[in-house]
């Protein structure tokens, strides 16, 4: 296998590197609200904390679901960085994402049923957009493999702004931030109680946040890509869409979702296949 | 291990109270007590909580309430009465429909008093909450 | 050459037979045997014709033209007279011309109207015979548990015809092995009108008043298919002096466009695209092994293989990029109207519409990346929605509805039928199953070829995973604890259920092998091209297919080490996960009911919007072939 140490990074990792990016994400979040807010290591902490407690479910086999969603998110994210075919990395993600859906369904308590339609409302929602990000990459590149697009000469963003832009809108979908932090939220804030994860408790939660984790590593992976090959830029410019989701967050409320809907496919739509659609023309 | 300590999620239920004790815990998560500082977040949902903070007094209609969102809490739990009417009733408790205090429903770890109780006393009680919760868990990792 | 006739004519003898039988015990063991031989016969073909690339036969029988014309004036009477006895006017209109056609073409061109090879084989129609052969032949054993079921419990009102189901039901198949070894565009002619008077008949078998009226409908839109269809012949012969599929597919795009695209509208109203499609909805209200059988897995698969054979004359031309349009735009349109129904039957009638329009998108891209797509598509597709129909038809007998809304619990009241259900909606959408390959495969041949396609695909796709889950989501809710209901399923619908959910898994273990040899070979005689997904994918694909497969073993261990409490209902639970104390001391019961979108009023306008689009596009297409 080709990235070994990449793909071995990346399972052992970025868990920490996820946690990170959420404790960043909360301390920044505090001190725009004029708090002084949790230390920066504060996920880490609610995670070991909640090994700790009692495993207390709604449905007997709900957990088994929660399993299978951390496996397969490492899954994808390891076939992302192995330079695998990022269509298919796409799919493995639906296909994990589904996992935790169904293990809101099997909690059959009405909040969390609430949040599992959401979610699919939600998924519904981005995956239009990240498909163009997929098949914009291929027009641009040639190939649909991660590791001929990384290592593309120019860097991607130049070709495709629409799409770009269109990933970000879509970005706070992915990471569950306001606006569209429709189904689970990070913070307390919550019209459904918890949503998706409110009939999980101790090592599911658990397992959920750190999916969690490696679901930012991978959707920050895929920022990444547009900026390659010059990684100190590629890395400062992740961090910085990061930073501009947190302060989307901080200053949005969140929108109902037929709005969300909507204004992630009207983007899509617009930004998206306005680009493809030059790049089509710009290859005849 | 010290992570209960330091990531103490609680769920804030409001039994009979007037609401005053209640402003006083939400002021607590405010820029000028910001109790988030500490790793607290005030989650609205007892699977996920370690901390059960009650306000009010106990009647007919919030007994069962009060049983069934401590059951489903995980273990370890501790339950915090904030306000004298948790504590015992307050000034309400010799009404015809008031129980009296919430340990008339579950057992009560800490209590907090006040009329309206004051935001550093509510984290005071929740700090010492904390230290019995190690407690509950190093009893429990013993068995 | 023996087989395609054995395949031919041995179901349409067995029909005849049971036919004959009256007695519900004797039935039974004459259907499972011919089955079991149809099935074995359609294996024995794959077996004997591979490896070798397409061979034509001659098959010259004396007097076959003439039966099939007596067959077909036969047809014609029964159908005028139906028309009649239910007063329908266009039904009389519409057979009329196409008789007219018929006899204009026989008399007019009398004995030039011969081919050099009337019947063939090639990798595509071995594929189709053993999608036939094996999804048609395990419904026809379920049908013998349903339909005893459908007479003793569930509809006591309706008469038993049995005997003619049977026999309807295996002359369709007769038919459709036809359809799909004929070279002789006559003989494939012959054929497709026989399984829309089949369609008709069995649409009606409850013979009520909806029953009656969609059966016609069905009918009448079949028949303006065939209309065309003869059209195209008529002009195909007079034009190019020929009448026969091959010839025709190696004379090149000019001049052969207008009875192509005339074949391919006949295709698109078999297949039920906008605006064709409410032939298809309607048709749902026949018993659950018609609708498996023809609306699902074989006969409108018919239409697109006919759209799909001539896939290469559609490549790159003005009325291919047309077709292609119409197909995705009912992709679209029908996913998003599968949405906002609950009724069980309507949903899955939709997503096969959805998947069928995917197809002809494919079919009328042309390139072989595309067909290959498609081909795969029409496998995985026959098997999962097969596997669904059966499923959902048990089902009603058993919960006596239709509803999505009523399955909640199924996990625990029937539990296998609840797990052959999720495997055959994992099977039309997820990742690592079939359809998921396919819509990969589909994708990748769209972007090389004009990625705008694409945005039919990944909307439409975007809208099927939402219906598709919120289904299995609420197959696994549980509600009210729920007695097993499961004991009274006969094995005959045990069987074909078990088969299809294990064909379902293990075909996505096996489309490598299938592709491979099946699939190229025929992409290659076509395109001198093979599509290649690469091996290190195909690796990945079946390792999730292990993980996902290793899901169902950890329910072994289940749920030892937990404790249970009730789910969160804001404290108010009365000791239950489900009841809780609402207002006044009430005690009152929480309803989870799935989000529809739209539901009253949403599939109306969709409806109205994609056929409008789609007939327009079908009509500037014959305008500016002209």
């Amino acid at each position: 296998m080709k990235n070994l140490p990449l793909i071995l990074a990346y399972v052992f990792l970025a868990p920490f590197v996820g946690g990170l990016l959420a404790g960043i994400d909360r301390k920044i979040s505090a001190r725009m609200q004029s708090r002084i807010g949790p230390p920066l290591f504060q996920p880490f902490y609610d995670v070991l904390k909640l090994l700790e407690k009692e495993n207390l479910v709604a449905r007997r086999s709900q957990n088994l679901y929660i399993i299978f969603y951390l496996l397969f998110m490492v899954f994808t994210g390891g076939l992302f960085f192995a330079g695998g075919d990022i269509l298919l990395v796409i799919f493995a993600f639906t296909l994990a994402a589904i996992f935790l859906v169904l293990g809101a369904y099997k909690a059959s308590s009405p909040y969390s049923f609430i949040g599992a339609e959401r979610e699919l409302l939600q998924m519904m929602a981005y995956e239009p957009a990240v498909i163009f990000t997929a098949i914009g990459m291929y027009m641009v590149t040639k190939s649909f493999f991660v590791s001929d697009i990384a290592a593309f000469r120019t860097p991607l963003w130049q070709y495709l702004p629409g799409i770009f832009l269109s990933f970000v809108f879509i970005l706070a979908l992915k990471l569950r931030k306001s606006p569209f932090d429709l189904s689970s939220s990070h913070h307390a804030h919550q019209e459904i109680v918890r949503g998706i994860t409110t009939e999980f408790s101790g090592k599911a939660l658990a397992m959920i946040e750190l999916t969690h984790w490696y679901e930012t590593v991978l959707v920050m992976g895929i920022v990444y890509l547009f900026f390659t090959p010059g990684v100190l830029f590629a890395a400062a410019m992740t961090l910085f869409v990061y930073f501009f989701t947190i302060l989307v967050d901080n200053t949005f409320a969140r929108v109902k979702w037929q709005l969300a809907v909507n204004s992630c496919w009207i983007v899509t739509i617009v930004l998206g296949i306005a680009n493809i659609i030059v790049l089509f023309l710009l290859k005849r | 291990m010290a992570y209960l300590k330091r990531s103490p999620w609680l769920i804030h239920y409001d039994a009979s109270s007037c609401n005053g004790c209640d402003i006083e815990v939400l002021a607590c998560l405010t820029p000028v007590y910001d109790v988030e500082r500490f790793g607290i977040i005030n989650t609205g949902n007892p699977k996920h909580a370690d901390i059960f903070l009650v306000t009010g007094s106990v009647n007919e209609e919030n007994k069962e309430v009060i049983r069934n969102i401590y059951a489903q809490m995980p273990e370890p739990k501790v339950v915090v009465a904030v306000g004298i009417c948790a504590t015992s009733g307050g000034i309400f408790a010799e009404c015809y429909n008031v129980s009296g205090g919430i340990d008339k429903v579950i057992p009560v770890d800490v209590y907090v008093p006040g009329c309206a109780a004051r935001p550093e006393s509510i984290i005071d009680g929740v700090v010492k909450a904390l230290g019995i919760l190690e407690e509950k868990h190093k009893k429990g990792v013993k068995k | 050459m023996f087989w395609l006739g054995f395949l031919i004519i041995f179901p349409l003898a067995a029909g005849l037979i049971l036919l004959a039988v009256k007695n519900d015990l004797l039935r039974t063991p004459v259907v499972k045997l011919s089955a079991a031989v149809i099935c074995a016969a359609s294996i024995a073909l794959l077996v004997k014709s591979y490896p070798s690339g397409p061979v034509y036969f001659p098959a010259e029988f004396p007097g076959a033209d003439r039966i099939m014309f007596a067959v077909e004036l036969a047809i014609a009477g029964y159908i005028v007279f139906c028309a009649i006895k239910f007063k329908r006017p266009l039904t009389l209109v519409l057979i009329g011309l196409q008789t007219l056609a018929m006899l204009l073409l026989e008399f007019t061109a009398k004995g030039k109207l011969h081919a050099e090879h009337n019947l063939f084989i090639d990798n595509f129609s071995v594929i189709m015979a053993l999608i036939i052969g094996i999804v048609g032949t395990l419904i026809c054993v379920y049908a013998i548990g349903y339909m005893r079921d459908f007479h003793e419990h569930f509809r006591k009102e309706v008469t038993d015809r049995r005997r003619s189901f049977f026999f309807i039901n295996f002359v369709f198949l007769s038919a459709m092995f036809g359809i799909v070894f004929s070279n002789n565009l006559l003989w494939l002619y012959f054929f497709w009108e026989i399984t829309t008077v089949c369609s008709f008949v069995l649409i009606g078998y409850k013979k009520n008043g909806e029953s009656i009226r969609n059966s016609f409908l069905a009918l009448d839109l079949n028949l303006l298919g065939g209309l065309a269809f003869a059209a195209g012949i008529i002009y195909l012969h007079f034009h190019s002096g020929t009448i026969e599929l091959d010839k025709v597919l190696s004379m090149g795009k000019a001049g052969v466009l207008l009875p192509v695209a005339l074949l391919c509208f006949a295709g698109m109203v078999k297949s039920a695209q906008l605006p064709f499609s409410p032939w298809l909805t309607g048709a749902m209200v026949a018993p659950t092994p018609v609708s498996a059988l023809l609306h699902s897995s074989t006969m409108v698969k018919a239409g697109v293989y006919l759209i799909l054979r001539f896939s290469l004359l559609l490549q790159g031309t003005f009325c291919g990029i047309m077709i292609a349009f119409v197909g995705g735009t009912t992709f679209l349109v029908a996913s998003f109207i599968a949405m906002t129904a609950s009724d069980a039957k309507k949903v899955l009638a939709y997503s096969t519409i959805a998947n069928l329009g995917l197809i002809v998108l494919c079919a009328g891209v042309g390139t072989y990346e595309a067909v290959w797509a498609a081909i795969l598509l029409i496998i995985f597709h026959a098997l999962a929605k097969c596997l669904l129909f059966l499923c959902v038809g048990v089902v009603e007998h058993k919960i006596h509805s239709r509803d999505i809304e009523d399955m909640s619990g199924l996990v625990v009241s029937m539990p296998r039928m609840s797990v052959m259900m999720q495997i055959g909606i994992a099977g039309m959408f997820l990742a690592p199953f079939g359809m998921l390959i396919s819509k990969w495969a589909v994708l990748r041949a769209l972007v090389d070829y004009n990625p705008l396609l694409a945005i039919f695909v990944v909307f439409g796709g975007a809208a099927t995973l939402f219906f598709w889950v919120k289904w299995m989501g609420k197959l696994i809710t549980v509600m009210e604890p729920k007695t097993g209901q499961e004991e009274t399923v006969s094995r005959s619908e045990w069987v074909p259920l078990y088969s299809l959910s294990f064909l379902t898994i293990a075909i996505c273990g096996l489309f490598p092998a299938v592709s491979h040899g099946l699939i190229d070979p025929y992409i290659k005689v076509i395109y001198g091209k093979v599509v290649s997904m690469g091996q290190g994918n195909i690796t990945i694909m079946l390792i999730m297919l292990g993980m996902v497969c290793l899901f169902p073993l950890s329910f072994i261990n289940l749920g030892k080490k937990v404790k249970v409490a009730d789910s969160y209902l804001g404290g108010a639970n009365a000791g239950s996960s489900i009841r809780f104390q609402g207002a006044l001391g009430q005690v009152k019961e929480a309803q989870m009911q799935n989000y529809y979108l739209g539901k009253h009023d949403a599939e109306v306008h969709l409806l109205k919007f994609g056929s409008f689009a789609c007939a327009g596009l079908i009509l500037i297409m014959f305008i500016i072939l002209r």
